[in-house]
């Protein structure tokens, strides 16, 4: 073992193999940044020289690339309220409400310092947990997956703090979201309205798109101010972002652990990771906490975390050949096309390529998040730009990202929608985290539940592990309860303590769009019965507890504001309403006209128009987007919807 | 024409003239007979699977290799349109593709079946396209070695009492194995969900599920040292397909039975009955010819010469042999005429062996197929 160890840190440690370390590297980090290209685009774009190459440098290109994604992919989320990719959601939380604040460079190199922490404490875990992680991953049960959802979906009663009936409300109509398409256990269409875009269900990414950064742009438009209202002390942050990893090490290390040990349960992506250990940070750590209003510890969590998953996510690819999330299922591809089979002898006779894995992940994190730190000060001077200058820009990153999912107008139509939802939401106060983990558990809670059913019965909840998992949801759950009977009993002027993720409001309040809400969901609750009603039972099953999640929240929400004499109050969403129906325009010109002409067109015009920007930057701003747009196209090879305009001004490769 | 009536001509009519004389070669090449059209420069594959899958690593180890065949070496672009099981891209592809011989598709087992089975989704139809080069796979069926010590002794457990397999859909690769159980009489009961071949292995390794399927290349790495250590035994491979359409012992594993052989050795069995017809057609689309490099039926004649010339040539390449045999087995690619005639008459799928299929879904695993 030792000798492999040492092998293996000879492979890493030659010229070529870091040379070639700094090309997947860099290709991370450019698929990173870009929102809504992530792993796939990277792959795609390293395939071409993986045939043949030398399997050890072969891979540590890979690794390089494959480790930095969850690095990169913070500029978005925290700059522009962007969640670029699965792992980078729960630091859109906390990320842009400091980057309002003027706390960009600050949020910035804190995260890629916790970045860079939480891969190589994951790399560290990973050499010694390899070896013996076997057994571990077996123990995984189907139930043991199941009730593992369950702990994620308690993280909506955490993350939704006094509004617990809204919160359930939301993870509802996520859940909802999420079954939609396919039944797992029978292959049954259900709830896709006929259209075949919905078969497949909607992306993840155009979901988080939606629900955090469409609500996002439509406010800034709004108030026609930069991203950071608050100019002072924009270049001191860095700094501070390095003492707040320094003072919340224990956080950075106990969120690392997580992230590892998470990341090598095959089944349960990435995307969990953030939100249990965002919530776990909100309830555990001590002092003010204003988390969901830029609080740093709700950016250090999850940017500690994702990049130890990254490393965990190996365990079972190596020894199972079954990814642990998105980004090592195309790792595995690589592999196969390395001519490695992956089993068991990645810990026997391969055990050098193992740690030479292992090593390259540690190494490319460091690499990565030095680069990202060095340039986190300049780019965070992007949030002091006037938004109207910028607008244009992060308009098209959202239309781009949002078209990678599917690459089908379907993408860019159910953006709008789900645009609609969060918008309502952030007006009305309801929980977008809630509705967004709702969408990403759905399909694991449905199959695991269904599976350890059928696997093992209801004995397969009576398993020790189910049991210390339950035991722990239940802690989650009744933490606060516990602490705030503690904390009554002490003083009760303490209250303020618990705030956690969303204000505390004293006195029940409603408005306009808590109505426009209450009523929708019931509505999108009888219309879903009536649409699963006639399929089999166990593909109905789960919708309609869904179903009920959804309207037995939205009558809650609606009882509460009867009986408990909420205040009524101004909750203004028609002027909002009217910019995401001017973006629905957008999308039906650009599915007319082309995607690159619409771009450039419609910054043009809303530079000069909205803007009233200085002509020489309406030139630079536009010709600097056709040129993303049309490298972009030629670099990866993509595909925009192209329509009349773009087949004779830009005749694609 | 004389040098004397050239000197008349203004310079920029010979140069349109000769611009005009070349674009109608290029035209009406596909009418000459005498002339071959060349390859194209660029040849774009859809593989209607995501990046990584067996299916696309399968489609990067080949486009290099059937690169290297074509004299001209053009460069192949992988073109990654995922969604609806393969369905999304393969529609595409049908509606879109010109018949320029520079675009082909790829395909597997989860595109031949939806097709077999007329998925409403479904709009392309194998018959409009014609195979360039196939590869085969087997794969074998394994059990928990606690249910006995020897082949017959497992299936007469498995016969007894009721145990677990892992499958993705009802409607995919599985389907012909589902069949194989009952027709054995096994009392196996399918979980549906499993997100790849790898998870139901879990679930085996796991001891959820009682039986299990891998094909070749999986068996051999991650099944074989379960055999070795004592957890798993093997009971019967699928076989493979020889060239009269006969299912015969696969070459990878010799001392296997095969489930043709054991079913047929039951009382009451023949060859043409209709659960073991079924069974062979979705035997001989899957696996016989799992994976297929499809072009439009119409390009040009000489241009699909040239393209099933390499194939043959690649098929006899010792190079790509050994390669190949690492990563898919030890099955030679079929190609040209020998596929087209497989793919024709394994995608022929009379309505009244449709219509048992989906009943026996029906019947036996209570899964309602929606037929066109």
């Amino acid at each position: 073992m030792l000798e492999s160890m040492l092998s293996g840190v000879g492979q890493i440690l030659t010229v070529s193999h870091i040379l070639y370390m700094c090309l997947g590297v860099s290709v991370g980090l450019l698929v990173g940044i870009i929102p809504g290209l992530g792993g796939i685009a990277g792959m795609a774009l390293l395939l071409p020289f993986l045939y043949g190459m030398e399997p050890g440098l072969a891979l540590g290109m890979l690794m390089g690339m494959v480790a930095v994604i969850p690095t990169g992919d913070t500029f978005a989320s925290v700059l522009m309220g962007i969640p670029g990719s699965s792992s980078s959601q729960a630091t859109v939380m906390d990320g842009f409400p400091l980057a309002k604040q003027g706390q960009a460079a600050r949020a910035l190199s804190s995260a890629f310092l916790s970045s860079l922490c939480g891969g190589v404490i994951g790399a560290l875990i990973l050499t010694v947990f390899i070896l013996m992680a076997r057994p571990l991953v077996l123990g995984f049960s189907s139930s043991e997956l199941f009730v593992l959802t369950m702990l994620g979906l308690a993280m909506v009663a955490v993350l939704s703090g006094g509004q617990l009936f809204k919160g359930i409300a939301a993870c509802g109509l996520g859940l909802l979201v999420g079954a939609m398409g396919t039944a797992p256990a029978t292959g049954e269409f259900r709830l896709n309205l006929g259209v075949e875009y919905l078969f497949d269900g909607i992306p993840l990414v155009v979901l988080g798109l939606g629900i955090f950064a469409i609500p996002e742009i439509i406010e800034l438009m709004i108030q026609k101010s930069s991203i950071a209202r608050e100019q002072a002390g924009l270049g001191k942050g860095w700094k501070r972002g390095v003492q707040d990893v320094w003072q919340n090490r224990g956080l950075v290390a106990r969120c690392a652990g997580i992230g590892s040990i998470i990341g090598t349960i095959p089944g349960l992506a990435g995307s969990v990771v953030d939100w249990l250990t965002y919530g776990y940070a909100s309830r555990t750590v001590k002092g003010e906490k204003h988390f969901g209003q830029g609080d740093i510890r709700g950016v250090i969590a999850p940017e500690s975390a994702n990049n130890a998953c990254a490393c965990g996510a190996m365990v079972p690819t190596l020894l199972f050949g079954v990814p642990g999330s998105g980004t090592a299922a195309i790792f595995l591809g690589g592999l196969l096309l390395l001519g490695l089979e992956p089993g068991v002898s990645m810990i026997t006779t391969h055990l050098d390529l193992t740690y030479n894995i292992i090593w390259s992940l540690a190494l490319a994190n460091i690499l990565g998040a030095a680069f990202c730190l060095i340039l986190a000060r300049p780019v965070a001077q992007l949030t002091r730009v006037p938004f109207a200058l910028i607008a244009p820009v992060i308009t098209m990153l959202v239309l781009f990202a949002a078209y990678q999912a599917t690459r089908s107008l379907g993408d860019w139509y159910s953006l709008i929608a789900i645009g609609a939802i969060g918008l309502l939401f952030k007006q009305a106060g309801w929980s977008r985290p809630a509705f967004l983990i709702g969408f990403v558990l759905a399909p694991g809670a449905e199959t695991y539940f269904y599976q350890s059913i059928q696997f093992n019965g209801l004995a397969g909840f009576m398993r020790p592990g189910v049991l210390i998992i339950l035991l722990i949801t239940a802690l989650a759950l009744l933490y606060p309860l516990g602490k705030k009977l503690l904390a009554r009993r002490r003083d009760t002027a303490s209250e303020k303590v618990e705030t956690t993720s969303v204000v505390e409001r004293t006195q029940a309040t409603w408005g306009v769009v808590d109505v426009i809400l209450v009523v929708g969901m019931l509505l999108i609750a009888a219309l879903s019965w009536y649409d699963v009603r006639d399929i089999s039972f166990i593909a109905h099953v789960f919708p309609m507890l869904s179903i009920v999640f959804l309207g037995g929240g939205a009558l809650a929400v609606a009882l509460q504001i009867r009986t408990e004499g909420a205040i009524r109050v101004e909750q203004p969403a028609l002027q909002e309403l009217c910019w995401l129906a001017g973006l629905l325009m957008v999308i039906v010109v650009a599915s007319v006209l082309g995607f690159v002409s619409t771009a450039a067109l419609g910054s043009l015009l809303f530079l000069t128009f909205v803007a009233k920007a200085r002509w020489l930057t309406i030139v630079l701003i536009t010709l600097g987007i056709v040129a993303f747009l049309l490298g972009m196209q030629s670099l990866l090879s993509l595909h925009y919807p192209s329509g009349l305009l773009d087949a004779l001004v830009f005749s694609g490769p | 024409m004389s040098d004397r009536k050239k000197r008349h001509r203004p310079p920029y009519i010979r140069v349109l003239m000769l611009a005009l004389v070349t674009a109608m070669t290029f035209q009406s090449s596909q009418a000459a007979d005498s002339v071959t059209t060349p390859v194209p420069d660029t040849l774009t594959w859809t593989v209607p699977f995501g990046v990584g899958g067996g299916t696309d690593v399968w489609a990067r180890f080949m486009s290099h290799w059937v690169g290297e065949s074509l004299e001209n070496r053009p460069a192949i672009v992988i073109n990654n349109v995922p969604g609806g099981g393969s369905i999304t891209g393969a529609n595409l592809f049908y509606s879109r593709a010109r018949s320029n011989g520079a675009e082909m598709i790829v395909t597997s087992a989860s595109t031949q079946y939806p097709a077999m089975l007329k998925d409403p989704r479904v709009r392309f139809d194998y018959s409009r396209w014609t195979p360039i080069i196939a590869a085969p796979t087997g794969g074998v069926v394994y059990a928990q070695s606690s249910m006995g010590g020897d082949l017959k002794e497992v299936l007469e457990h498995l016969r007894q009492h009721e145990s677990k397999f892992g499958a993705q859909t009802p409607t995919g690769l599985e389907l012909p194995i589902l069949l194989a159980f009952d027709m054995l009489g096994l009392q196996v009961d399918p979980v549906f969900g499993m997100r790849s071949r790898g998870e139901g292995r879990l679930a085996f390794e796991r001891g959820e599920a009682g039986i299990d399927f891998q094909t070749t290349s999986a068996y051999f790495s991650s099944v074989t040292p379960l055999v070795k250590s004592g957890q798993a035994v093997p009971l019967f491979s699928l076989g493979v397909m020889n060239d009269d359409n006969v299912i015969v012992r696969d070459p990878a594993f010799p001392d296997l039975p095969t489930f043709s052989e054991l079913y047929l050795a039951q009382p009451g069995t023949r060859r043409d009955d209709m659960a073991y017809q079924v069974y062979h057609k979705f035997f001989a689309s899957g696996y016989a010819l799992q994976k297929l490099l499809l072009v439009p039926k119409d390009i040009d004649a000489s241009l699909l010469a040239t393209y099933r010339d390499a194939a043959k040539k690649l098929a006899e390449n010792p190079e790509f042999l050994e390669a190949a045999r690492q990563r898919i087995g030890p099955y030679d690619p079929v190609t040209g005429d020998v596929a087209a005639r497989q793919l024709e008459a394994a995608m022929q799928m009379s309505q009244t062996r449709r219509q048992w299929i989906v009943d026996w879904l029906k019947q036996k695993h209570g899964i309602r197929v929606v037929t066109q």
